[in-house]
C-alpha cells in the first residue's frame, strides 16, 4: 500500500543522518552570512568598520547610483536595409527541420526570432521526440569556444579553394599511385550523403567509407546482418506490447533513442491497456527506474539469464550456468510465452551473441513488437572496420584519412593506436563543426556548419525522410562536407541542387518540395519494398552462439558497466552548459560522472557520500584498473547497484578546447575496449582524496511531509475505490477539526475567489508518464532564459531550475513510527531498510511552482512582489522584488529560486549569458533576470499571452488545446498536459476531474493549479 | 498651345534664366507678363499626378528630363507619344523607337484619357516651371524667416538675457554689501545691520513656533524639491536625441499624408512597432530625390532648407545602395543607426499590437502629434503610472471581437457596467507585462 512506504531521497537520508534533517526543515542551507557577523559582538566590535564608515559608504552608493541612473545609455536600433519577407521584429518564425549529429536523431521544429533560432521543440506531425540533448543543442550552435570558425592548415588559416585544391591534388596523387584513402565519419544516416559519398569512392576507388560510433552499436547491427540479411538496428513498437523484458537495454535513455513515446503509449491505465516491464540490469537506469519490476544482476548473471530465459522459452538446453535470478527467469518466460506476439525481449549488451539470443527468443515467440522491416538507421558504425583502419593506420598503409564530426583521439579506448598511427599518414583533413582533440591532430581543420545551419536529409528508420533546412546564416565561414565531398568529386553542382534533385528523383515520387521543406519530413510509401529485401538467412547455430557468449564472460573482480547519461549522453555536447548542469535523473547529480556502487560493496570497501553542512555531498576517490589501464574516479554510492558490479557513465572528462568550467569528469571511453559496454575483471581501490559533488539529491526536500507522491498498482486501481477511507489509493487527507476527522479540504484558512470567468490555467502531471527524462527542465531553461550557475553553485543548493524533476526511492518498510512500534532502534529500523534499499523503487516527479490559488508566498510577501492572477498564475513580479526571501520559506513546495548573483554579463559566471554569442539563444520575450530577486516558474505566461494575443487579433476564442507552456510541447511521452479548465473540451479539465488526480501536500489548502495523476504500476498481480 | 507658340524666343530665353536664377535662390521680379497662370496651374497639377513618378523637370528619373521637351519634339509627335507611346511605337516611328531602345525597352504607361488641351497644359508646365513665390524665393539666402518664425523666441532670450543681467546685478549688489559689513565699509552702518541681523537671530532663538515654522518650511521645501527630482529620474519625456538623419515626420505623416502604419507596419502583428527597413524609404524615395522648393525643416535648432534636405535624401540612398545617377542598386548598403527613441525598462513588455489591432487605439494616443513634429521626441512619459490611468480610464470598444464576447458579459455583469475598464478586464494585473 502506497501509504505504508518510506520515501526517500538519498542514501544519508537512509541512514539518518542529522544534516539531512536539518535541511529538511529549512528552505535555505546556509544562514545568511550578515546574521553570523551581526549576532557575533566579539566580531563586530573589532571590525574595522565603523557605523559612521558604514553610513558613508551607504550614502556614498546611493548618491552614486542614483547619479549612474540620471543618464539613460543611448540605444541604438538598426533595422534591416532589405526586410526579409517572413521576417517581423518581434514575431516568432518556426521552421521544420532534422536534427542528425551522429548521436541524436530527431524531427524538429525550431523557433526563431529575427533569424536566430531560440528553441527546438519535437515536430509532432513527424511523429518526432526531443531529449534534453536535441532541446539543448541550439546552445551549442552558438558555442564560441568550440566552433571551428576558418579553415586552417597547421594552424593557419586559408582559404578554401586553397584547401580544396589542394587536398584534391593529394587525393588524385594517391589514386594515380593507388594508395588507400579512408573517410571516417559518425553515423549520417542521410541517403543523399550516401549517395554523395558512393560518388566520391567512385572517383577515387581508392578510397573508403569507415562508420564510426563513439558509442557503438555495433553488436546489434550484426545480429540483425546474421538474423535477417541487413545491417540496421531492429525497431520496437512498444506501445503494442503485453510483456517487455529487457536484459541492460537502456531503451528510455540512450538505447536507440524514440522508443519512450511508444512505450508510454502501452502504459496507459484509463484504456485498460498496460504493458508488463520486467527490467534485469546492474545499474539503476532510468529504464530500470521505470519498470515494473526491477531485477538486479550483475552483467554476468544478465548474460547467463538471457541464455537460461532462451532455454525456457524455446525448450532447447545451450550451454548456460544457473543464476541467483532463475525463479523470475522462469516466471518471465512463462509471461513472455503467454504474451506470445506482445510480448518482446530486448538487450543493450554490445556483443553479437548476446544480440542474436534476444533477436531468437523474440523470434521464438512470434513477437510483432520487435520490427525487423522497418528498421532504424541511427546507428551504423562498424567496430570491426574501425579497428582494422587504427591496425592500418600504425601499419602505415593508409595515406589519406578524411574524418568528419568524429573525435577518436577522445573517444577510443584506443585512442594512443590511432594518435600514432594518425602520424604515418600522409593526408590529414578533418572536416568539423568544432575544435577538438582529433581535429587537433590534423592538417587541415574545414569547419562545417551546425545542423541548424545546413541542408540536408536524414532517413532515420525506412519510411520517415526528413530534411534539414538551414534557420539561421552562417555564423562562422563554413561549408558544408557535402559541398566538399562533391567538389573534391570534381562535381559543380552545389549540395542543395544536388539534395532536391535527388529528393525529386529518389524519394518524393513527384511530390512537392516546398511542400516536403515545410513540412519537414516525407513520409514514404516504401515498407513492401523493404519487406522484399527482407530476405531469410541461413539459420544461426545457437549452440555456437552460446558457448561463444559464455566465453566472453570472465567471472573475477568487479564487473563494470560502462552506460551514457541522458544528459551528456556521447559526450559530443560536453561544452553545452544546459547539459552540464543538467542533474542526472537517478543521481541528481549534475557537472559529473562517477562510479556507481552498490551501498554493500561501499560498505565492505570504505566508500561513503558523507553530506556536508551546506547541503552538498562528498565522496571517496576509487582507483579502477582493468588490464593495466587506470582511471580514477569518484565513487557515488547508488541504490539498486548490483553488487559486484559499478557502473560508469561515458561522455565526460573532456578538455581539449572547452571551457574550464565544462572540464569536467573523467573520460571512461579509456575503458571502453572493443567497444564493450561490459567489462570484466575491475580492479577497485579506495585512494585518498574527497570529491565535491555538485549533487542536489539532498536539497530542497519536501519535508516531514506525507502524501507528496502517491503511488498504487495496477490491481489497486481497478478494484478499489480511489476515495476509500481506508483502503483508497487517492484517498484525500484528513484531519482533525472540533475533534472531528474531516477531510482536510473541507476546512480553509482563506476565501475562495471566483475562478470561472476567462481563463483559468491548470497543469496536468501525469507521474505514471513521466519518465524523468528531463526534456522538458531545459526546454524550461531555453524558454525562460533560466541561467547556469556552474558546478559550485549547485553544490549548495543554488541551481536556478524553475523545474526539477525529483526522485524518489521506496521501500516496502513502514514508518519510522512503525519501527518505534516494533521496537526497533534507529540503527536497526535502517539496517531493515538497507536491505531493501538494494532495490528500491524509483518514482520520478516534476516539480515546479504549483501556482496555488491560496499560495502561501503571496500573504508573506511584504511589498506584494508576488501576486495571484485571474487567470490562475501565481505571478513574480522581479521589478518589485527586494529579496527578502519571505516566499522561499513559506513555500511548501521549494520551487523559488534566489539570484544569489548576476548571471549575465559577469566573468566568475563565464556561461553562455556571458559572451555575444550565447546570448543570441535567449529569449526576447522574458526578461534577464538580476541579482537579488526571487524567481519561479511562471507557467509560461508569456506563452498564455501570445496566445490569447494571435486569437484576439483574429477576433476569435482560443481554440481547444492551443495552450501550451515548454515543458508541456517538449514532454515527448505526454506526461504534462497544460490547458484552461474553463473550456469544458481541454484536454486538461477531464484530467483534473480524474479518479487518479491529486494536489501534493492536498492539506495544506493550497488549492495548487497543478494536479499529479497518481503512478500506477502494472504489478502483474491476477 | 497658341499662346505658347507665339512666345518670342527672348521670352523663353528668360524663362529659362529665371529657372537657374530661382535655382541659385536669387529673388527676382518673377512675373513674366504672358505667363499663362491657370494654364501653368493646370499644366502642374496634371504633371504631378500623372507624370512626376518618372519624370523630372530638371534632370533624367526613370524617364527622360521633361523640361524644354518642346524644343526637342514636334507638338504633334508628343501628342501622338503620351496618348499611346506603344501605337507610334507599332507605327514605326523611328524616334519613338529610339526612345524606347535608350530607356532599355521600359515602355511609358498610355495616357489616352488625356485631352489635347491637358497634353498641352502639362507641356506648357514643362516649358515654364514651377510658379515663382516671392516670399520662398528669398527665404535660404536672406534668412527672412528667422524674422517671422523664429522671433518670439529670440525676443524671449533677450528677456531672459536681461533678467539675468540684473539678478547678476543685484547678487553683486548683494556681495558689496556683504563686503561692506566685513568690514571695510562705514563703520556705523555696519553696527546698524549688525545689530538688526543680531536681533533677529536672538528673536528666532527665543521663539520656538517660529523654529518650528522655519524648520517645517526648509523640510517641506526640500522633500519637495527632493521628491520632484528623484521622480523624474529615468524619465525621458520629450527625450529627442539627433538621429542620424533629418527626417521629419511633419513632412512625411503631416504633408504628405502617409499613413503610419505605410512605415511602421510590423505595429499590427508585433509587439514592435518596427522601424522600416530602407526598402520601404525606397518605395518612394526612388523617385524622390528632392524635397519641393521651399520645405523647411526644423532639426536641432536649426532651420534645414532644400539644399540641407536634399542631401538627407541622398543619405537613404547611401543606405540602400542606391546609385541615384545611374538608377541603379550597388549592393554596397549601410544600414541606418537611429537612435533609440522609447525605451521601455526589460522588465516591461509591451506589444504594439495588442493595443493598435486589437485596442484599436490611434498612435497618436502614446505617441502625440508626430504629424506636427520635425523632429521626432517622446511625448508621453512612459511611467507605469501613466500606463495604470489610461488601463483604468479607458473603456474599450470590443464589439465584434468574438474573444471577449463571454469574457465581457460575465465581467459586465460582475461590475454592473455597460463597458469594462482594462483594468477590470485584468489589465492591471502585474504578471500581464512583468515577465
Amino acid at each position: 500500500m502506497a501509504s505504508n512506504k518510506k520515501y526517500w531521497k538519498s542514501v544519508e537520508e537512509l541512514k539518518g543522518s542529522s544534516i539531512v534533517e536539518t535541511m529538511n526543515k529549512n528552505e535555505f542551507v546556509e544562514a545568511i552570512s550578515t546574521d553570523q557577523f551581526l549576532g557575533d559582538k566579539e566580531t563586530l566590535e573589532n571590525s574595522s568598520t565603523s557605523r559612521r564608515d558604514f553610513l558613508k559608504y551607504v550614502g556614498f552608493t546611493t548618491a552614486a547610483a542614483s547619479l549612474a541612473a540620471c543618464e539613460g545609455p543611448v540605444r541604438k536600433s538598426i533595422p534591416y536595409v532589405v526586410q526579409p519577407n517572413d521576417v517581423i521584429a518581434g514575431v516568432p518564425d518556426w521552421y521544420a527541420t532534422s536534427m542528425a549529429d551522429g548521436y541524436d536523431f530527431a524531427n524538429v521544429l525550431v523557433k526563431t526570432r529575427e533569424g536566430r533560432p531560440i528553441q527546438i521543440m519535437p515536430n509532432k506531425e513527424a511523429n518526432g521526440t526531443t531529449s534534453a540533448r536535441v532541446q539543448a543543442s541550439v546552445l551549442s550552435l552558438y558555442d564560441e569556444k568550440l566552433r571551428i570558425k576558418e579553415p586552417t592548415k597547421n594552424k593557419e588559416v586559408i582559404g578554401w579553394n586553397q584547401a580544396e585544391d589542394e587536398i584534391k591534388n593529394s587525393l588524385t596523387d594517391f589514386k594515380d599511385t593507388n594508395k588507400s584513402v579512408v573517410l571516417l565519419t559518425g553515423t549520417m544516416a542521410s541517403p543523399s550523403t550516401a549517395k554523395i559519398v558512393e560518388d566520391f569512392i567512385a572517383v577515387y576507388p581508392n578510397a573508403k567509407h569507415v562508420i564510426y560510433d563513439a558509442v557503438s552499436e555495433s553488436a546489434a547491427a550484426d545480429a540483425m546482418l546474421a538474423m535477417h540479411g541487413k545491417r540496421t538496428l531492429p525497431n520496437y513498437h512498444l506501445n503494442n506490447a503485453k510483456t517487455i523484458v529487457s536484459f541492460g537495454a537502456d531503451f528510455l535513455g540512450d538505447f536507440h533513442g524514440g522508443l519512450e513515446k511508444g512505450y508510454i503509449n502501452g502504459r496507459k491505465p484509463a484504456t485498460g491497456h498496460m504493458s508488463y516491464h520486467v527490467q534485469f540490469e546492474s545499474n539503476m537506469s532510468l529504464t530500470g527506474a521505470n519498470s515494473d519490476k526491477r531485477v538486479v544482476v550483475k552483467p554476468s548473471d544478465q548474460v547467463f539469464a538471457l541464455l537460461n530465459l532462451y532455454n525456457a522459452v524455446t525448450g532447447e538446453n545451450v550451454l548456460s550456468k544457473a543464476t541467483p535470478v532463475d525463479a523470475i527467469v522462469k516466471k518471465m518466460a512463462f509471461e513472455l510465452k503467454k504474451a506470445g506476439s506482445k510480448g518482446v525481449v530486448l538487450t543493450g549488451l554490445n556483443d553479437k551473441n548476446a544480440q542474436l539470443i534476444a533477436l531468437s527468443i523474440n523470434k521464438a515467440i512470434g513477437s510483432e513488437i520487435i520490427d525487423t522491416v522497418n528498421t532504424l538507421n541511427i546507428r551504423q558504425g562498424n567496430d570491426t572496420a574501425v579497428a582494422q583502419l587504427v591496425s592500418d593506420m600504425k601499419a602505415g598503409t593508409i595515406a589519406g584519412l578524411v574524418s568528419y564530426n568524429v573525435n577518436p583521439i577522445y573517444s577510443l579506448a584506443n585512442s594512443s593506436d590511432f594518435s600514432e598511427g594518425l602520424k604515418k599518414v600522409t593526408l590529414k583533413v578533418a572536416l568539423s563543426t568544432e575544435n577538438n582533440e582529433t581535429v587537433d591532430a590534423m592538417d587541415y581543420a574545414l569547419p562545417t556548419p551546425h545542423f541548424l545551419e545546413s541542408w540536408g536529409d536524414t532517413q532515420f528508420d525506412q519510411i520517415t525522410y526528413g530534411l534539414m533546412q538551414p534557420t539561421i546564416q552562417p555564423l562562422f565561414n563554413t561549408r558544408q562536407a557535402q559541398d566538399i565531398l562533391l567538389n573534391l568529386s570534381g562535381s559543380s553542382v552545389n549540395y542543395y541542387d544536388y539534395l532536391k534533385g535527388f529528393a525529386a528523383e529518389n524519394i518524393l515520387n513527384g511530390a512537392s518540395w516546398n511542400k516536403a521543406l515545410h513540412n519537414g519530413f516525407f513520409k514514404r510509401d516504401v515498407v513492401e519494398e523493404v519487406a522484399q529485401e527482407n530476405v531469410e538467412m541461413a539459420p544461426v547455430s545457437m549452440n555456437a552462439v552460446a558457448s561463444a557468449l559464455m566465453g566472453s564472460v570472465k567471472s573475477s573482480g568487479f564487473e563494470l558497466n560502462l552506460y551514457t547519461k541522458i544528459g551528456l549522453g556521447d559526450g559530443k555536447q560536453a561544452n553545452n552548459p544546459w547539459l552540464q548542469e543538467f542533474p542526472d535523473p537517478i543521481t541528481r547529480t549534475s557537472w559529473d560522472n562517477y562510479l556507481t556502487m552498490s551501498m554493500a560493496d561501499a560498505k565492505e570497501l570504505g566508500f561513503e557520500n558523507p553530506v556536508q553542512d551546506n547541503g552538498a555531498i562528498n565522496g571517496d576517490y576509487a582507483k579502477l584498473s582493468i588490464n593495466g589501464k587506470e582511471v580514477v574516479v569518484p565513487v557515488m554510492v547508488q541504490p539498486g547497484q548490483a553488487k559486484g558490479s559499478v557502473g560508469l557513465a561515458l561522455g565526460f572528462g573532456r578538455t581539449f578546447g572547452l571551457k574550464e568550467e565544462m572540464q569536467v569528469g573523467v573520460n571512461a571511453y579509456a575503458l571502453y575496449m572493443n567497444a564493450n559496454n561490459i567489462q570484466y575483471g575491475v580492479k577497485v581501490e579506495k585512494v585518498d582524496g574527497t570529491h565535491r559533488f555538485a549533487c542536489t539529491q539532498v536539497q530542497k526536500t519536501i519535508a516531514g511531509r506525507h502524501d507528496i507522491l502517491k503511488v498504487a498498482s495496477l490491481k489497486e486501481y481497478n478494484t478499489v475505490a480511489p476515495k476509500d477511507h481506508d483502503n483508497g489509493w487517492n484517498k484525500p487527507s484528513y484531519v482533525s477539526y472540533d475533534h472531528k476527522e474531516v477531510e482536510a479540504n473541507t476546512i480553509d484558512l482563506w476565501d475562495e475567489h471566483n475562478r470561472e470567468m476567462g481563463h483559468h490555467f491548470n497543469l496536468s502531471i501525469d507521474l505514471t508518464s513521466c519518465t524523468g527524462c528531463g526534456a522538458c527542465v531545459v526546454a524550461c531553461h531555453a524558454e525562460n532564459n533560466v541561467p547556469v550557475v556552474g558546478k559550485d553553485e549547485v553544490r549548495v543548493g543554488r541551481d536556478m531550475h524553475w523545474l526539477r524533476i525529483d526522485r524518489y526511492y521506496s521501500s516496502e518498510v513502514e514508518t519510522r513510527e512503525d519501527a518505534k512500534e516494533l521496537g526497533l532502534g534507529i540503527a536497526a529500523t535502517y539496517e531493515g531498510l538497507e536491505t531493501e534499499a538494494e532495490n528500491p523503487e524509483v518514482t520520478f516527479q516534476p516539480m515546479m511552482c504549483q501556482h496555488c490559488n491560496h499560495a502561501p508566498c503571496e500573504t508573506v510577501c511584504p511589498v506584494a512582489a508576488t501576486t495571484h492572477g485571474r487567470q490562475g498564475q501565481n505571478q513574480m513580479t522581479y521589478n518589485r522584488c527586494v529579496g527578502t526571501r519571505y516566499c522561499a520559506n513559506n513555500c511548501p513546495y521549494r520551487v523559488r529560486r534566489f539570484n544569489w548573483f548576476r548571471y549575465a554579463d559577469n566573468n566568475e559566471f563565464d556561461f553562455n549569458m556571458n559572451n555575444q554569442y550565447g546570448k543570441m539563444v535567449l529569449n526576447p520575450d522574458v526578461v534577464v533576470r538580476s541579482r537579488g530577486v526571487m524567481e519561479k516558474c511562471s507557467m509560461c505566461i508569456q506563452l498564455t499571452q501570445a496566445t490569447i494575443l494571435k486569437a484576439k487579433k483574429e477576433g476569435r476564442a482560443v481554440n481547444t488545446d492551443e495552450f501550451e507552456t515548454a515543458c508541456s510541447s517538449a514532454c515527448t511521452t505526454g506526461a504534462l498536459v497544460f490547458g484552461d479548465i474553463n473550456n469544458k473540451e481541454d484536454q486538461v479539465t477531464a484530467l483534473v476531474e480524474d479518479k487518479r488526480a491529486y494536489n501534493v501536500l492536498d492539506y495544506l489548502q493550497t488549492k495548487p493549479n497543478v494536479i499529479y495523476q497518481v503512478k500506477i504500476r502494472n504489478t502483474n498481480e491476477a | 498651345m497658341k499662346s505658347v507658340a507665339l512666345h518670342s524666343k527672348l521670352i523663353k530665353i528668360l524663362l529659362k534664366s529665371l529657372a537657374i536664377i530661382l535655382f541659385f535662390g536669387f529673388s527676382f521680379s518673377s512675373q513674366s507678363q504672358d505667363l499663362d497662370e491657370t494654364k501653368q496651374k493646370e499644366g502642374r497639377k496634371l504633371f504631378k499626378s500623372l507624370c512626376a513618378s518618372c519624370h523630372k523637370l530638371d534632370k533624367k528619373l526613370v524617364g527622360p528630363m521633361l523640361g524644354g521637351i518642346e524644343e526637342r519634339r514636334e507638338n504633334s509627335w508628343l501628342l501622338a507619344w503620351i496618348k499611346n507611346n506603344a501605337a507610334l511605337r507599332a507605327s514605326g516611328d523611328r524616334d519613338a523607337i529610339a526612345v524606347y531602345e535608350e530607356y532599355n525597352g521600359s515602355a511609358m504607361s498610355a495616357f489616352p484619357q488625356l485631352s489635347d488641351q491637358q497634353i498641352n497644359d502639362i507641356l506648357y508646365y514643362t516649358t515654364v516651371g514651377d510658379p515663382v513665390k516671392k516670399v520662398v524665393a528669398g527665404a535660404p539666402v536672406a534668412g527672412g524667416v528667422g524674422t517671422d518664425g523664429g522671433g518670439s523666441p529670440k525676443w524671449i532670450l533677450y528677456l531672459l538675457a536681461g533678467a539675468i543681467v540684473v539678478a547678476f546685478l543685484m547678487i553683486a549688489g548683494l556681495l558689496k554689501q556683504v563686503n561692506e559689513l566685513k568690514g571695510k565699509a562705514k563703520p556705523e552702518v555696519q553696527s546698524n545691520l549688525k545689530r538688526d541681523l543680531h536681533e533677529l537671530w536672538e528673536g528666532l532663538k527665543a521663539n520656538t513656533f517660529l523654529q518650528v515654522l522655519a524648520t517645517l518650511f526648509v523640510l517641506l521645501m526640500g522633500a519637495y524639491v527632493a521628491f520632484g527630482t528623484i521622480f523624474k529620474v529615468g524619465i525621458n519625456e520629450g527625450y529627442s536625441p539627433l538621429q542620424p538623419i533629418a527626417f521629419s515626420h511633419k513632412i512625411h505623416s503631416g504633408e504628405n499624408k502617409i499613413e503610419c502604419q505605410y512605415c511602421h507596419s510590423s505595429a499590427k502583428h508585433s509587439k514592435h512597432s518596427g522601424i522600416p527597413s530602407v526598402n520601404v524609404c525606397m518605395n518612394c524615395h526612388m523617385n524622390i530625390a528632392e524635397v519641393a522648393e521651399g520645405t523647411v525643416v526644423e532639426w536641432d535648432g536649426i532651420t534645414y532648407g532644400k539644399e540641407e534636405l536634399d542631401k538627407e535624401i541622398a543619405k537613404v540612398y547611401v543606405a540602400a545602395g542606391w546609385d541615384p545617377e545611374n538608377l541603379v542598386y550597388t549592393g554596397d548598403t549601410q544600414p541606418i543607426k537611429w537612435i533609440r527613441l522609447h525605451n521601455l525598462p526589460d522588465f516591461a513588455y509591451f506589444n504594439h499590437s495588442q493595443h493598435v489591432k486589437v485596442g484599436g487605439l490611434e498612435c497618436q494616443k502614446c505617441h502625440g502629434p508626430v504629424e506636427e513634429m520635425d523632429e521626432m521626441y517622446q511625448y508621453s512619459p512612459l511611467t507605469m503610472g501613466w500606463c495604470i490611468d489610461c488601463h483604468r480610464e479607458t473603456k474599450v470598444d470590443l464589439k465584434g471581437n468574438e474573444y471577449y464576447e463571454k469574457i465581457h458579459k460575465e465581467l459586465a455583469e460582475k461590475y454592473d457596467v455597460e463597458q469594462v475598464t482594462i483594468a477590470q478586464l485584468g489589465g492591471l494585473e502585474c504578471g500581464k507585462c512583468h515577465y
